[in-house]
C-alpha cells in the first residue's frame, strides 16, 4: 500500500514530464510557474510532516524543506517582479498540482510511523522527478540567464534534499 | 594577582601576530567559494552567505561549527596549524578543505 503510495506518484510525474517534453516549447513564464509551484508542493508537504511526525530526522528533514523551498520561491518570486514576468499556469503545473493534492491526501490519512515512511518515501520520488524535469525540461528550455541560473541552484540543492530524503529512509529500512 | 588571570585567557601566540590577515569564504549558488591559499595561525575568516538558503560552515573534526542563515556572515579566528575539511550541515556535498600553517 505505502510502496504503491510512492511508486504512482513517480509513475505520474515521469508521465507529467513527458507531458512537458512533448508540450510546445515551454517560455519562461510558464518555466518560472511550474518551478514555484513545485517548491510550494513541497513546503506543504513539510508543513503536514511537521504537524503529524513525532521523529526528529523527520521533523529535522521536513523543516529544511520547509525553509529551502520557501527560500527558492521567495527569490523565484523577486526575479519574474524584476523581469516584469507574469508566472503562466500550465498543464504541467496543473498536474503537478493535482498530484500533490491526491498524495497529500493519501499521507493525511497515516499516521506515526506508517506516515513518516510514506513522507519520505514521497520526498524521494518527488525530488527524483523534479531534478529530472529541471535537468531535461526546465534548465534547457530557460531563456532568460538569471531564471537559468535560479533553476541550476535550485537543482544542486534538491539534489541535497534528494540525497537527505534517500539517506533518511535507508535508516528507516 | 587579577592581571595575571586575565593573561591565562589569552592565546599569547594568537593575539601577538601583528600582520594577521583577513579572509573571506564566500558561499553561492550551492558551493563554498575557493580555500584562501595561505591561512596562519591567528588570521581571521569571515564566512559570507551570499546564497538564497540558510547554510554552515561546519569542520569535520568539532573544531568549529558556525551558523549562516541566509544573507548573513560571521567570522572566526583561525586558532590551530593543520588541515581542516568543511562542509554545511544542511546540505552535506558542499564541502571544502582549509589548509592552515603555523
Amino acid at each position: 500500500m505505502l510502496k504503491q503510495t510512492a511508486i504512482a506518484f513517480i509513475f505520474s510525474l515521469v508521465s507529467t514530464i513527458s507531458l512537458a517534453q512533448e508540450a510546445p516549447q515551454l517560455n519562461d513564464a510558464q518555466i518560472a510557474h511550474i518551478a514555484y509551484t513545485a517548491g510550494q508542493i513541497d513546503v506543504s508537504a513539510a508543513k503536514l510532516a511537521l504537524e503529524k511526525s513525532e521523529d526528529p530526522k523527520v521533523r529535522s528533514f521536513a523543516e529544511l524543506m520547509e525553509s529551502d523551498h520557501s527560500a527558492v520561491n521567495e527569490e523565484a518570486l523577486a526575479l519574474v517582479s524584476r523581469l516584469n514576468v507574469t508566472p503562466e499556469e500550465n498543464a504541467v503545473s496543473s498536474s503537478l498540482a493535482s498530484q500533490a493534492l491526491e498524495a497529500e491526501q493519501r499521507l493525511r490519512s497515516l499516521s506515526g510511523g506508517e506516515f513518516d515512511r510514506a513522507y519520505v518515501e514521497n520526498e524521494v520520488a518527488y525530488h527524483q522527478a523534479v531534478n529530472d524535469a529541471l535537468k531535461s525540461v526546465l534548465i534547457p528550455n530557460a531563456q532568460n540567464s538569471e531564471l537559468k541560473s535560479l533553476l541550476e541552484t535550485g537543482l544542486a540543492l534538491f539534489q541535497e534534499h534528494q540525497s537527505h530524503a534517500e539517506h533518511l529512509l535507508h535508516e528507516m529500512k | 594577582m587579577l592581571a595575571i588571570l586575565a593573561g591565562v585567557s589569552f592565546t599569547p601566540a594568537v593575539a601577538a601576530r601583528a600582520d594577521a590577515q583577513l579572509h573571506v569564504i564566500e558561499i553561492d549558488k550551492m558551493k563554498f567559494g575557493a580555500a584562501p591559499a595561505e591561512i596562519h595561525v591567528g588570521d581571521t575568516i569571515v564566512w559570507k552567505n551570499i546564497d538564497l538558503v540558510k547554510h554552515t560552515a561546519t569542520a569535520r573534526d568539532g573544531s568549529f561549527d558556525i551558523d549562516l542563515p541566509r544573507k548573513s556572515q560571521d567570522s572566526m579566528i583561525v586558532k590551530t596549524p593543520g588541515t581542516v575539511e568543511v562542509y554545511c550541515r544542511y546540505h552535506p556535498g558542499m564541502v571544502m578543505t582549509l589548509v592552515v600553517t603555523a
